[in-house]
């Protein structure tokens, strides 16, 4: 029901959307929960495990029952509280949890079978038969338990990410909020202040209170619009601070477009993370309720969520309203709604001392034992010295008291202490390091004194970054007592409502206790206290009370449980924004990319963050390994081309850097002469193989050293490490290059010539040989050639600044062409160089030393560096280890796998006979076998023998030779031709 | 969790890359012996309150720091280059 000239709504600017298919009217300003009352709609939701009919419980973002999808399909959006989304033309909104509808609900059932369905039912009553839990009983909970669900398509919005920094974060922007913040504002500091609400002002905006003269909710609009004006202030409404993380960070959802119809580009949230030197805990308080028997009933909620409905959307749950508390506060909602002109059947303040603040019918020392109404509150039992009476009322607001919301000052593990005279948790100072609590969120409750407590947390907060406080005196206003005497709940048959949105009663807290779950987080466990989305905001105080009732204990010695963040649920969507589908790991292109991929068509392969041609098919070809044989051929037989970029490629320069690579590496660098280039091997210094390159010597303090694509960046902080921490001693400075520089391995028996044509001056074998390098001109282009090869064949690799890369590799490629060659990826890159016996990371895996890849004596005895020490250890090298060798099947139609393992023929394929095992594969084009690189015990004494492979995996088993590593060319006569 | 890098000033944890005890600075003569060389690299501390770490400012300016902070807290005390650190002149 809307009531006159009350409420911040737009009366001018009606707003239609639709409810489960039914069209609602509401104006600017409403939220769903105050347009479905103001359309005297009570039933909003069905509760998770009972079905119960449910309304709202209050007014804010704590909102345990009135939760709704909004929208639908992909962009679905479940479990929204409607008491905090704003209606806006076309919105759509779904009731949840009920089934075939929300008035008729078929698993309402449940309800019935209540005595079968206590905390802990699952561990008792579905054990037997074990085997049905799988199949039938998790299932028919999950089906049947709920909130809303996902659509499960892919999330088609968009949302963001952003930092901000201030000098003082305020959170929240009630009386002590605006105040901290104006305080600070005028004093010069960088002010960030933070609501979750459309509106700044809090509990002014739902409260008939004066402020310096004006309504509160004046008031706190001239505050506001001041604090606009200021260069040194950022306002940010509808974001919740969510979290409290160390060094001053926080976490801060803005719901950005959940309140408008959606917009092209327009991201939904954004996920804020917030430096701030010190900051104000504004955030209020949150009231509680009194659990009796069926206290969930639709028009049952907080005292003051009925004066949040009155004052700040016009709008009343019913035509006969009682309030029922235990301490003063809860006589303003009387006060109010009888003020505005509704029926006040009574007040029922269960303190027999209770003095009425107006004109309304008390109760005092009464309590409401029952409610009754299936789908909405229809009458309320009501128990007093006097006897017990039946009142007809539609709407019953509850007060139980007011908990500070201490959750914020808790996320570091900070525990609350207690306070007699609110009854509450108050925060301690500095359980979030420069953190100072204000206001209600302090336990001071007038707004005189929230008024007051945000200037004094400024002034202390501005005093520990040293910034001088302006002089602010606060705005006169109430100031009145708060009085209460607890009470928790009334005695009662049957079930009383504690956490609504789990369903939790006070017979399953004490039930808990019964069964020796006495620990606060072993009873929270048990039952599921506060550990909906809702977290507990209502319930975990009272359900703490119970406990400590029937366990005997205070509520100080029973203690709390663990608050975490989120304060209010955030989507992963948000916190994880930008990094759905590609956005999940960065993509790094080389510069033949374009080529490679959209002109050749190659099937493109990550190997790290790069991508990289796997083969370029040509017509005609069905299989990858035609085309990778075909490659294979252009190296053994023509000229391939092959772009290498993705090596890391570290520049290294200074006086001392022959010895810095002489100690960064096994073998000696400091001894090569300029001009060329020098294969070497890095250990860790646990003397286990960490990566493998060459360095070139471009001058006399001038290396150049290539790592493997796979390990770039470990080794570039490797090397870092050294020159830093270890070596700091050396003259010689680090850059990575591999970005800036575009290379291409051009190999095979034509490479000079295909070079030749290209280089402003020729090379020949005498001038250029194997393991040269040097400086050319490529059409006045600065260039730098190597003359390497990881295939074993005369190669070149030739290196231009990347804007050149593009247009050298498609010049590279169609010469090689006429040559009768081309371009060749990974596919082939890989059989050439196994054919050769080179390693990669399959083989330098972490778990193998210079010794067992046949390296030991690249380990100079000269000098010391990295891993050396380690790999001298006993167990680090020896013929009992597994050393590389080559495997050759006697079948030559059998093919090798990799991860296969190796027996003693005649042995068992058991682990304990376990020989070894085979790290690369391939079919080797060129000598028409399948050919393996492996790690046998003893194996470079065994070359000969016939050994048996096993796949366990994909079942395949067959005798082969083991062979040496090197299949092909074992003297090097093509690389030097 | 926020790292004040001497060169770079207060940076988010997230430009910084982990690698463990600050011992790692510490690397002993080659002739120190296998005790001396197996608590270098496998013994380890593992304490909970305060300790030195090692971290890289991978994103910022590629220096090696030693951070003394508290494990149970995250109170940072002090960040200092590696190079100039008491493990590395130790």
């Amino acid at each position: 029901m809307r009531i006159k000239n009350k409420g911040l709504i737009d009366r001018t600017h009606r707003v239609s959307f639709r409810f489960d298919g039914q069209q609602i009217s509401g104006f600017d300003g409403d939220t769903v929960a105050s347009a479905l009352l103001a359309n005297d709609i009570r039933l909003m939701g069905r509760s998770f495990k009972y079905h119960r009919p449910r309304g709202p419980l209050t007014a804010g973002s704590e909102e345990p029952n009135a939760l709704m999808t909004i929208g639908s399909g992909a962009a679905q959006d479940p479990n929204v509280r409607a008491t905090v989304q704003e209606i806006y033309s076309g919105l759509e909104v779904r009731s949840q949890n009920a089934w075939p509808s929300l008035g008729f609900d078929a698993l309402g059932v449940n309800n019935l079978l209540s005595p079968f369905f206590g905390a802990g039912f699952y561990y008792k009553m579905m054990m037997w038969p074990k085997p049905l839990w799988e199949k039938f009983y998790e299932p028919l909970i999950r089906r049947a338990a709920g909130l809303g669900g996902l659509s499960g398509q892919h999330n088609p919005d968009k949302y963001e990410r952003a930092w901000a920094y201030c000098d003082l974060l305020v959170i929240g922007a009630g009386p002590a909020g605006l105040m901290a913040a104006m305080t600070a504002a005028k004093s010069g500091a960088d002010v960030i202040l933070c609501d979750e609400d459309s509106i700044m002002g809090g509990r002014l905006n739902a409260e008939t209170h004066e402020v310096d003269g004006m309504p509160g909710t004046d008031w706190a609009a001239r505050t506001v619009a001041d604090l606009a004006e200021m260069e040194n202030v950022r306002l940010m409404t509808r974001t919740t601070v969510t979290g409290a993380y160390d060094q001053g960070t926080f976490g801060a959802l803005e719901r950005v477009a959940h309140h408008a119809p959606r917009r092209d580009g327009q991201p939904l949230e954004c996920f804020w993370r917030i430096v701030a030197k010190a900051s104000v805990m504004a955030t209020g308080a949150l009231e509680r309720p009194i659990a009796f028997r069926n206290n969930d009933r639709p028009g049952i909620m907080t005292a003051s969520a009925v004066r949040s409905y009155l004052n700040r959307w016009g709008v009343v749950a019913g035509k006969n309203v009682a309030v029922f508390g235990n301490n003063d506060d809860a006589h303003r909602t009387a006060l109010d709604l009888q003020a505005a002109g509704v029926n006040v059947v009574a007040m029922i303040d269960s303190r027999p001392d209770a003095t009425a603040i107006g004109d309304y019918r008390l109760i005092p020392g009464g309590q409401v034992t029952d409610a009754m109404g299936g789908k909405g509150l229809t009458n309320i039992t009501v128990k007093s010295a006097s006897g017990s009476e039946s009142l007809g009322v539609d709407c019953l607001g509850v007060s139980g008291g007011w908990n500070p919301s201490v959750h914020l000052a808790c996320h570091m593990n900070g525990r609350p202490v207690w306070n007699d005279d609110i009854a509450g948790f108050v925060a301690k100072p500095d359980m979030v390091p420069g953190m100072i609590a204000a206001g209600s969120a302090n336990g001071e409750f007038s707004t005189a004194a929230c008024l007051q407590g945000g200037i004094d947390a400024a002034n202390a907060a501005l005093g520990r970054i040293g910034k001088s406080a302006a002089k602010v005196t606060p705005p006169k206003a109430e100031d009145g007592a708060y009085h209460i005497t607890p009470l928790w709940t009334v005695p009662h048959k049957g079930r009383a409502w504690l956490d609504f949105q789990n369903d939790v009663t006070v017979k399953d807290i004490k039930g808990a206790a019964q069964e020796n779950f006495r620990s606060v987080e072993h009873m929270k466990r048990f039952t599921t206290q506060g550990m909906a989305t809702d977290q507990g905001k209502n319930s975990n105080v009272g359900a703490l009370a119970i406990l400590a009732d029937a366990t005997g204990r205070s509520i100080p010695q029973t203690g709390t449980t663990t608050f975490r963040p989120p304060y209010t649920p955030v989507p992963i969507a948000a916190m994880g924004a930008g990094a759905q589908g590609a956005g999940f790991a960065p993509q790094r292109f080389t510069t033949s990319h374009a080529a490679s991929a959209d002109d050749m068509n190659a099937p493109m392969i990550e190997a790290g963050l790069w991508y990289r041609p796997s083969y370029f098919p040509k017509p005609g070809e069905t299989h990858w390994r035609q085309s990778c044989d075909r490659e294979v051929g252009y190296v053994r037989n023509a000229v391939g081309v092959a772009d290498v970029s993705t090596l890391g490629k570290i520049d290294i320069q200074g006086k001392d850097a022959g010895e810095f690579l002489d100690f960064a590496y096994t073998n000696m660098f400091s001894t090569l002469k300029k001009g060329k280039v020098r294969y070497g091997l890095m250990l860790r210094e646990d003397g286990h193989v960490m990566d493998d390159g060459t360095t070139a010597r471009l001058g006399e303090s001038h290396y150049f050293t290539t790592t493997t694509t796979a390990a770039a960046g470990q080794v570039m902080k490797h090397l870092e490490f050294i020159r830093q921490a270890l070596r700091p001693d050396l003259d010689v400075q680090l850059i990575s290059t591999t970005e800036q520089w575009a290379q291409f391995a051009v190999a095979g028996p034509n490479s000079r010539a295909l070079l030749n044509d290209l280089l402003d001056d020729p090379v020949d074998n005498e001038n250029f040989p194997f393991m040269s390098c040097g400086e050319v001109s490529l059409g006045g282009v600065k260039s730098r050639l190597f003359r390497i090869s990881f295939s074993g064949e005369h190669a070149y690799e030739l290196a231009v600044p990347a804007r050149y890369g593009d247009s050298l590799f498609r010049e590279l490629v169609s010469r090689a062409e006429a040559l009768g060659g081309g371009a060749y990826g990974m596919e082939a890159l890989n059989v050439l160089r196994i054919e050769k016996g080179f390693i990669t990371h399959a083989e330098i895996h972490g778990r193998t030393t210079a010794d067992d890849i046949g390296m030991g004596k690249m380990v100079s005895a000269k000098k010391d560096c990295i891993g050396k020490t380690a790999s001298q250890r006993p167990g680090l090298h020896g013929d009992h280890r597994e050393q590389l060798v080559g495997l050759k099947p006697l079948d030559s139609t059998q093919e090798l796998t990799a991860g296969g393992h190796l027996f003693d023929k005649g042995a068992e394929a058991i682990r304990v006979n376990d020989q070894g095992y085979v790290t690369s594969v391939c079919w080797s084009p060129t000598m028409n076998t399948s050919l393996g690189l492996g790690f046998l015990k003893n194996g470079r004494n065994r070359l000969g023998e016939v050994i048996r492979f096993v796949d366990h995996l994909r079942k395949s088993e067959f005798e082969c030779e083991v062979c040496h590593p090197v299949f092909l060319d074992p003297e090097g006569g093509r690389a030097r031709g | 969790m926020r790292i004040n890098c001497p060169i770079c000033g207060e940076r988010d944890r997230r430009e910084f890359y982990y690698v463990g005890a600050a011992q790692n600075v510490a690397r002993p003569a080659p002739d120190a012996g296998a005790d001396v060389w197996n608590d270098y690299l496998h013994n380890r501390e593992n304490p909970a309150g305060r300790t030195r770490d090692l971290w890289q400012h991978e994103s910022g300016c590629a220096a090696w720091l030693v951070v003394t902070r508290d494990t149970n807290t995250h109170e940072i005390f002090s960040v200092e280059l590696a190079s100039k650190s008491e493990e590395a002149t130790r």
